[in-house]
């Protein structure tokens, strides 16, 4: 501890046990607490006792004080706790009968201060962090705290309960772990008396007929099968498993989600994994539990490496039903059968998917991402069924729509029709879906039908602009998924087609009134022409539509995030040259206008911060891939932007104007594109005369004095780019001796001179005209490295070190106050 | 409202037409456009041939099918109208109207136009709904009050929407879109419409829309004879509006942003194509006029004018014609048609919503709409889906509600009331007999004192015919309590009777006096004394009975 906080902490234990004192708040008291973790963590805790005894004292007097505030009471059990994790420490305390003064019956433990929720859950985090060594055990045992944990685990707090269950999973483990010799018995009556104690708890509580004891009862479970490796464990599942089968055969079954967790926690544990009888308790479980239950439960156990085959193939039947149950319910599916399920489904299924809208939309929406989440793992089951998963997303969505016929008398279909109908959450998880299933192939004829649907949701009026994204960005996968066939440069036919269709629809969404449609639009047209711009068919297509003009005209949109994609859309449109043309040859435009003044305008004159910087993005992306725009005059065009960035009150425009001032610069000493980051060589350093000329080009366009000021700026991210800007070129310019450097010349004296003015916060003066000898120079001079290091601090590292939150407390309670004399 | 001088000046009406004050005028302006746009092309013969069935039955489709043609008639003329509106008498929201002191008729708000009413009909016990076009949209017109239809035993569900399956947001955005990418690409754009209603919304969409969608500089020109009226007519309506509407004007400043849209020359009225306008006319442009029928008023010109051009569009945004019959005379048309049909009234979530939040005893609805339409016979949202399942009717059919006038409501008169002495039986509930006169005129019944009977005066005693009066017996006391069983059988021993045998019935008990050979059969509703010959024990008994019950 500094010996500064050492003369600290005793005023502040004082102010803590004085009740007149008002508390400092639970943010503080968490932070002491985490000090003091760091501090017991690194060193000894009786040292630290021995060191700082107002910690004792604070200890003995916090009992004792009455009217204490709990928040303070709370505080000192869990630094009791903290400190007598340590077993030397524990005896110290224990020494002066301190620990029962706190934790047992003298304490705060059935006195007033009980009622308060913080107490009970400081109390029971105390003794989750002393409970460590066996000494805690019997401390334990003495202060008969069993009894009191066990009845926490119904409090009326969730914290407190959760926190009393997870509590006494710790002291399983415990009091087996501190077995002296060897592994415990084979039997739970070998076990020591605490564990058999817990042990018979539960055992009594999963055969109780009250659902929230069962609930504790697994939660216990599931806490010790996650964290225990060891042999133990086994004879506890042994022991324990008929009774959580007992669970499985009741109806309903109690406290379902909390079984599901138990049995992926066994079915997850490494200390199970000889035991074979865990997998018939999980297939029990898939059989008996209700659909959206079990939904969870196959999910876990598909993800699993080691799942048997066997339970592996029920658990996907499971996760299928609800599918299953969709396809048959519609007439014409469109998947060739292939879903798990008899002719009728499950009846439990039908039955969930039927009780009540908010049962069906569940359900399908939680089987719809489970699958999404399955469909990308390698051992996701095999084979997968791509084909009947299609047709249920597309029967899914065909129901959310109204187009989909039910089945001829099937109640389920017709209910299901009226239940999905505009059902957006349904869409939305059936399109992710959808888009998921995009990374395997289909037959040819059910990917017409996923383009069907697609253009359909894409197409209807009817479609919120939350559905629309995720149709947009499904229909994105989907292309981008779609394979040019062999022998042939251009894309495959139904994909033709869809775009010949799909190009109109994206005009009328350009043209939204609802500028989120808009927007979906403009990053559907810009992620398109990234993948597709070298597609003779699809070019064609995209030209002799209006998109890209409508594209262009959406650069004028009232809201902003629909300019910053527009300023996107056209950057890339103009970038793999497909620029707008003028409308047809009834509506003759001008001449094809220069789209870099458009942006350059954004960029200097839009009110958002969003479009200039998309304009930041799109021009660092030009310079990076030589645009012709770019291309006529570098210079010029790289003095404008960084001239306009320079203004700019958005940092980020100006961290990007830095990353556009680096690729010129790379650019300019001859290293063009990024460097490999795993590279083992580091970059050569350029050759002298490429860095004069570099330099110079830099003086020019004012790079150097760009970065020169983003060194200053009041934005940490800038600044720190900045540096990094400078030092790269300083490291570039390395073997540059040969040149005669300017130190002490009157140029590098005023370069100086205005930095010291602009670090000041004067920022109003420019440099002027620099060489790039003085530039070198009062780059040599700098200490990059140490400003660099310390901008990579936060920055409130001053405000977060344990003296200045000692400090701050104090002066919330007026000690440390110049304010005392205000009284006089 | 449109057949309205048909059925008052045809069929020989003489009754009360009732309308809120909107409806009268916007009626108005409805028919005098129709008026004005069939007299503009004034037909010197009218062909009736046809009609003959054995005629029309070799003429070609739509003719051939159509349903009797033989009570087709003539447009009204303006003279019908204006005597077809002096027949109505005005009323506002939540006004009660008394009708033949039978029932009271109330209009209430139904969200869907300016001064569109859904009616309570009720009597005292019995309270029906009827609901037609109605509105959960938040639109121009005051909101829809369901608040009042509660407790109906009776709701009578008419006018959902002929769209249920276009929501009217989306067609907004389709509408917009589709204007937006014509006039952009150098086109114009027709809209066939109605003079009122979802016109109002549009322009307010359109005021919204058009400088972000880059439209300041398109005119859009709204032709109608009625135009003017309509449009100043919606901005004198305040508290017909909705609250938004209203509290501008307290600004003041007019509630339809249309106001502006004219005050800055983006939107033109004119009464018809001739005059003004055809000086203003500049292309692109968006044209709003009517007939949405596309068969007369100022869209059929527009019609011959644009179809030839693939740049322009046709949008049709009233549901009430079918968009390909209304198109079919025009064909080969090159101009885009868009159908937008934006109809705001219910639909079948929100009717299923509206009737878990007003919960009625029984629905009553038009045949159509209990069972999924035609066309989508798979759609089973597309119905009214309610608990009990509602009784549907069919055109003309008779029904009979499902409920039964069980309680009238009687008004006791001041002096009547003031007589009367009730008494507490239990904690809450109190009697008193009445012996008063029931009068009954104009279905109101009041009870009245009794007349006083007529001192006899002097020595005539014989009464007369003239005088009769209903005789005013001396009324035996009501009884009330009941007679417990041991304190009775307590109490006969107490006066002597002995021998006494208590044997429980089904009904209640009897008490056998073995000695006096008398029965006293006591049940919940009656007693009986069974004693042979014996007065003065029966009435010793009785007096003894007598003693447990409370009398008045």
């Amino acid at each position: 501890m500094d010996p500064e906080c050492a003369q600290l902490l005793p005023a502040l234990c004082a102010a803590l046990t004085d009740p007149r004192q008002p508390v400092a708040d639970d943010t503080c008291l968490e932070k002491l607490l985490d000090w003091f973790k760091t501090l017991t963590e690194a060193g000894s805790s009786l040292q630290l006792l021995q060191d700082s005894p107002c910690l004792v004292e604070l200890l003995l007097q916090v009992p004792k004080a009455p009217g204490l505030s709990p928040r303070v009471l709370a505080f000192s059990l869990r630094l009791a706790g903290l400190l007598a994790a340590q077993e030397d420490c524990f005896q110290f305390l224990q020494q002066g009968e301190l620990l029962p003064g706190l934790f047992g019956e003298a304490g705060p433990l059935g006195g007033a201060a009980w009622t308060a929720p913080t107490v009970r859950s400081g109390w029971i985090q105390g003794l989750r962090s002393l409970a460590q060594h066996p000494s805690a055990l019997h401390f334990l045992a003495d202060l008969g705290a069993l009894d009191t944990v066990v009845s926490l685990q119904g409090d009326s707090s969730l914290f407190v309960a959760s926190a009393a269950g997870q509590l006494l999973a710790h002291l399983l483990g415990l009091s087996l772990r501190g077995q002296a010799e060897g592994s415990p018995g084979p039997q739970v009556c070998d076990w020591p008396a605490s564990a058999q104690r817990i042990v018979g708890h539960i055992e009594e509580s999963l055969c109780s007929p009250a659902a929230p004891r069962v609930t504790q009862a697994l939660n216990v479970l599931t806490t010790t099968f996650g964290h225990c490796h060891q042999l133990w464990a086994q004879v506890l599942w042994a022991r324990l498993s008929p009774l959580a089968a007992c669970l499985l055969e009741k109806d309903p079954v109690p406290a379902a989600h909390s079984l599901v967790d138990l049995l992926l926690s066994a079915a997850r544990s490494p200390a199970l994994s000889s035991d074979r009888s865990r997998w018939e308790t999980v297939a029990q479980a898939l059989g008996r539990l209700s659909p959206a239950h079990a939904g969870p439960l196959a999910l876990g156990l598909l993800t699993l490496q080691d799942c048997p085959q066997a339970l592996s193939a029920q658990a996907f039947t499971v996760l299928l039903q609800p599918l299953a149950c969709v396809l048959k319910a519609a007439t014409q599916a469109p998947g060739p059968p292939g879903l798990p399920a008899g002719p009728e489904g499950d009846p439990a299924v039908a039955d969930a998917l039927l009780s009540s809208r908010s049962a069906c939309v569940g359900l399908l929406c939680q089987t719809l991402a489970h699958l999404e989440l399955l469909q990308p793992l390698p051992q996701r089951p095999a084979p997968w069924p791509q084909a009947p998963l299609l047709g249920a997303a597309v029967t899914v969505l065909r129901f959310c729509n109204g187009s989909a016929v039910p089945a001829s008398g099937s109640d389920v279909g017709g209910r299901l029709c009226a239940i999905l109908a505009g059902c957006v959450r349904v869409q939305r998880a059936a399109l992710g879906f959808l888009g998921a299933l995009s990374a395997d192939t289909g037959p040819p004829e059910l990917v017409t039908q996923v383009f069907a649907v697609l253009l359909d949701y894409l197409q209807s009026p009817d479609s919120s602009p939350t559905v629309l994204k995720k149709a947009f960005q499904a229909t994105l996968r989907w292309l981008l998924s779609a394979r040019t066939p062999p022998g042939c440069c251009d894309l495959d036919p139904p994909t033709q087609l869809l775009l010949r269709e799909l190009l109109p629809v994206l005009q009328r969404r350009l043209c939204s009134p609802c500028w989120e449609v808009r927007d979906s639009g403009l990053e559907f047209l810009t992620q398109v022409v990234g993948c597709w711009a070298g597609q003779a068919g699809f070019r064609h297509a995209l030209l002799a539509s209006e998109v890209p003009q409508l594209a262009q005209q959406l650069l004028q949109d009232p809201e902003s995030y629909v300019r910053a994609s527009a300023v996107t859309a056209v950057g890339q449109l103009s970038s793999r040259g497909l620029p707008a043309t003028p409308a047809g040859p009834e509506h003759p435009g001008g001449p094809q206008k220069s789209l870099l003044p458009e942006l350059l305008h954004v960029l200097a004159a839009d009110s958002e911060g969003f479009p200039r910087r998309a304009a930041m993005q799109v021009f660092t992306q030009w310079l990076r891939d030589g645009h012709a725009e770019v291309a006529e005059d570098t210079e010029r065009f790289v003095a404008r932007v960084l001239q306009a960035a320079s203004r700019d009150l958005d940092w980020e425009v100006r961290a990007q104007g830095l990353e556009l001032a680096r690729v010129f610069l790379e650019q300019t000493l001859g290293q063009p594109g990024s460097r490999c980051p795993y590279a083992v060589a580091a970059p050569e350093a350029a050759a002298p005369g490429r860095v004069a000329q570099a330099l110079r080009a830099a003086c020019r366009v004012q790079l150097v004095e760009f970065a020169f000021r983003a060194l200053f700026d009041y934005d940490r991210p800038v600044a720190q780019k900045s540096c990094d800007l400078l030092l790269f070129l300083r490291d570039q310019a390395a073997p540059w001796d040969s040149l005669q450097e300017a130190r002490g010349s009157p140029d590098v004296a005023s370069v100086e001179a205005a930095l010291r003015r602009w670090r000041a916060g004067e920022q109003g003066q420019p440099l002027g005209p620099l060489e790039p000898e003085a530039v070198l120079a009062v780059l040599r001079s700098m200490d990059l490295e140490g400003l660099r290091g310390a901008l990579a601090e936060s920055s409130d590292h001053v405000e977060r070190n344990p003296q200045s939150l000692l400090q701050d407390m104090l002066a919330t309670v007026g000690i440390l106050g110049d304010n005392e004399a205000d009284c006089y | 409202m449109m057949a309205l001088p048909y059925i008052t000046e045809h069929t020989g009406f003489t009754g009360t037409v009732y309308a809120t004050e909107p409806t009268v005028q916007i009626g108005r302006l409805l028919m005098e456009e129709l008026v004005n746009f069939t007299e503009r092309v004034p037909k010197a013969q009218s062909a009736s041939l046809w009609k003959n069935k054995d005629t029309q039955r070799l003429l070609p489709s739509p003719l051939k099918d159509a349903v009797e043609v033989s009570t087709w008639r003539r447009c009204y003329t303006m003279q019908e109208v204006n005597s077809a509106l002096s027949k109505i008498q005005l009323v506002g929201y939540s006004q009660k109207i008394e009708l033949f002191g039978a029932v009271q008729v109330t209009p209430l708000s139904s969200g869907y136009a300016l001064g569109s009413s859904n009616w309570i009909i009720q009597s005292h016990y019995e309270k029906v709904s009827y609901v037609s076009g109605s509105s959960l949209l938040t639109t121009h017109p005051q909101p829809m009050d369901q608040a009042s239809l509660k407790n109906s035993d009776v709701l009578v569900l008419t006018g959902l929407t002929q769209i249920p399956t276009a929501n009217p947001d989306g067609m907004v955005g389709e509408f917009f879109s589709n204007l937006a990418l014509t006039v952009r690409n150098g086109g114009n754009v027709l809209v066939p419409c109605y003079p009122s209603g979802v016109i109002y919304d549009l322009l307010e969409c359109l005021y919204q829309y058009i400088d972000s969608a880059g439209l300041s500089s398109i005119p859009f020109y709204f032709i109608s004879p009625v135009a003017n009226s309509s449009l100043e007519f919606s901005q004198i309506f305040a508290e017909w509006l909705c609250h938004n509407k209203q509290t501008k004007v307290y600004l003041p400043e007019p509630p339809f942003p249309h106001a502006e849209l004219i005050q800055t020359n983006k939107l033109k009225h004119y009464p018809s194509i001739h005059g003004d306008f055809s000086n203003d006319f500049r292309q692109p442009c968006v044209v709003f006029t009517g007939h949405p029928s596309l068969r007369f008023g100022d869209v059929v010109h527009f019609m011959e004018l644009w179809g030839k051009s693939s740049l322009n569009t046709v949008i049709f945004t009233e549901p009430d014609f079918s968009y390909l019959e209304a198109l079919a005379p025009y064909q080969p048309l090159a101009m885009k048609c868009i159908y937008c049909p934006i109809d705001t009234r219910l639909n079948f979530i929100q009717v299923s919503k509206l009737l878990k939040e007003v919960q009625p005893l029984h629905v009553v609805c038009p045949e159509q709409y209990t069972q999924p339409p035609p066309a989508q016979a798979h759609r089973m949202d597309l119905m009214i889906d309610c608990q009990p399942p509602p009784m549907s009717y069919r055109r003309a059919e008779v029904l009979a509600l499902p409920f039964k006038r069980r309680y009238e409501k009687i008004e006791i008169m001041p002096e009547l009331a003031d007589s009367l002495v009730p008494m507490e039986m239990k904690p809450g509930v109190s009697l008193a007999t009445v012996s008063a006169v029931l009068h009954t005129k104009d279905n109101k019944h009041a009870l009245q004192p009794p007349p006083r009977p007529i001192q006899p005066t002097g020595g005539k005693k014989r009464k007369r015919v003239t005088d009769d009066i209903p005789d005013c017996k001396v009324l035996k006391p009501l009884l009330s309590g009941s007679i417990p069983v041991e304190q009775f059988v307590q109490t006969l021993e107490k006066h002597g009777f002995s021998d006494i045998k208590v044997e429980d019935t089904a009904k209640g008990h009897i008490v056998l006096l073995q000695e006096a050979e008398t029965l006293i059969q006591i049940e919940e509703d009656s007693t009986h004394i069974i004693c042979d010959n014996d007065e003065m024990l029966r009435v010793r008994l009785r007096d003894l009975v007598l003693k447990f019950l409370q009398k008045f």
